[in-house]
């Protein structure tokens, strides 16, 4: 007993964290996915790929995400499929976060300075050469503190899936409060884990750039002339 | 013997403003030719052209026999035989100065990793800084920096080399070191295009002197020409300029 709470109503709520863990898992596993082919088109890709793109990053910025859900829960529904709340959330979650990373990394690539670019090419590297050797390992270390903060966001964000009723942390702790009747302990403790989710990951930044990669020592400019 | 690069009438814009206003310019195989004039009066861009970094707008333009008037030119042909040295470096800030020089050669010429580093170690012995091989660049000087520049373009043993302004943000002890370099390779045969503002390095290396003038080539001679200005308008830029 901890906070008047058995144990089957914690572990009820410890299992919600595990799912909220998931869902946060599968929609920044599959927003990467689909950023980062949305970052290398809007950089370099043809006209009408760049729109199509522009297009997509535009539409899921502006569709709040307990909207998308529940579209997609109920949109695969009507044509007859039972989807798991999981799975539709994931999906949401996921096209949601491609959207933002795909702009966030599109950014990146961009803050690459064009002398790197002109350098690269001067040295008869392909696009792909250039781009996997030269721009993307300088893009990455520029992206680290917007993705860490986005991915942080996506963490909280997963509590939206309460919507369809998947059983994430704010779901359990919900059904755990409708027989416990004590909200503030109920939520609080909700508020702890959702906190000890997120601070290793918001840590992460600070050690990714303090590491070799993110050091700041490349983000020194080269002299200004 | 044919010119390595050869401009005739060449014209370039940005937008409405003609940058180049029809160059004409013959470079052999072993010269030194540097390319002087005000800041804005087309020199760099006149350099960037000669590699395909700018686009020429009309005339022609032959360098190592690529028309690069042409629409169809192989960039990266082109690119492997003519190298390039800019202002600011563009070292890679994260790789170590022999990952800098190895990437194209590994990459491009399809060297294996051990012949690749054995050619970095060479040519950075030509620019003394062997010892630095496993350095970053930013452990570096701006003098070192540019000379390591120098040698990951040597790496892809270029035909013709384009110097743009490559002293321009040293100190005068840091522009010597590397313009000693640049000088042990005009000796050795290299053909150079250098945009320069350093008037006794044009002078004393330089096989031809290029005055270029509002995007036109406006006076050519020899090192002498400096001394001896037949414009006013060289005779205005080289009085301010020394």
């Amino acid at each position: 007993m901890i906070l008047n709470l058995t144990d089957a109503q914690l572990g009820y709520m410890l299992k919600g964290a595990l799912a909220t863990i998931e869902l946060s898992g599968a929609g920044a596993v599959g927003g990467a996915l689909i950023g980062l082919p949305i970052a290398l088109l809007l950089v370099s890709g043809g006209r009408v790929s760049r729109v199509v793109c522009r297009a997509y990053v535009h539409a899921f910025q502006g569709i709040p995400l307990p909207v998308a859900m529940f579209v997609v829960y109920f949109g695969i529904g009507i044509f007859g499929f039972d989807v798991l709340p999981l799975i539709a959330a994931s999906l949401a979650l996921a096209v949601n976060a491609g959207a933002y990373l795909g702009d966030i990394w599109r950014g990146s690539i961009l803050a690459v300075p064009g002398t790197q670019w002109e350098a690269a090419e001067s040295l008869a590297l392909s696009y792909a050469q250039k781009m996997i050797n030269v721009i993307l390992p300088q893009a990455l270390r520029i992206s680290i503190p917007p993705t860490v903060g986005f991915v942080v966001a996506l963490i909280k964000n997963t509590s939206y899936a309460v919507v369809i009723g998947m059983a994430e942390l704010t779901y359990s702790s919900r059904i755990v409060n409708n027989t416990t009747f004590e909200p503030f302990v109920i939520f609080s403790l909700a508020a702890a884990i959702y906190f000890l989710i997120c601070f290793p990951v918001s840590r992460l930044s600070a050690r990714l750039e303090r590491s070799g990669f993110g050091s700041r020592k490349f983000s020194r400019k080269e002299p200004s002339v | 013997m044919n010119p390595i690069v050869s401009f005739k009438d060449v014209r370039k814009s940005f937008g409405s403003t003609e940058v180049l206003k029809g160059i004409n310019l013959d470079v052999h195989q072993g010269d030194v030719v540097a390319l002087i004039g005000r800041s804005g009066s087309g020199k760099s861009t006149a350099l960037r052209c000669v590699n395909g970094l700018e686009k020429i707008s009309s005339g022609t333009l032959d360098v190592c026999g690529y028309q690069l008037h042409e629409s169809n030119v192989d960039q990266r042909e082109l690119r492997l035989r003519v190298g390039i040295v800019f202002q600011s470096y563009n070292l890679f800030p994260h790789l170590t100065v022999r990952q800098n020089i190895a990437l194209a050669p590994v990459k491009v010429r399809r060297l294996g990793r051990a012949q690749a580093n054995a050619l970095a170690d060479h040519v950075l012995d030509q620019v003394g800084l062997r010892a630095r091989a496993d350095a970053y660049p930013h452990q570096l000087s701006g003098g070192q920096q540019q000379r390591v520049a120098i040698a990951r373009s040597l790496a892809m043993e270029p035909v013709v080399m384009l110097f743009d302004e490559v002293t321009s943000a040293l100190d005068p002890e840091l522009t010597g070191e590397v313009l000693r370099v640049m000088e042990r390779l005009a000796r050795d045969w290299m053909t150079m295009l250098v945009v320069t503002h350093e008037m006794a390095f044009a002078q004393s290396v330089a096989k031809k002197v290029v005055f270029v003038n509002d995007g036109v080539i406006w006076e050519t001679g020899t090192g002498v020409m400096l001394k001896e200005p037949q414009t006013a308008e060289l005779q205005v830029f080289v009085g301010n300029g020394l």
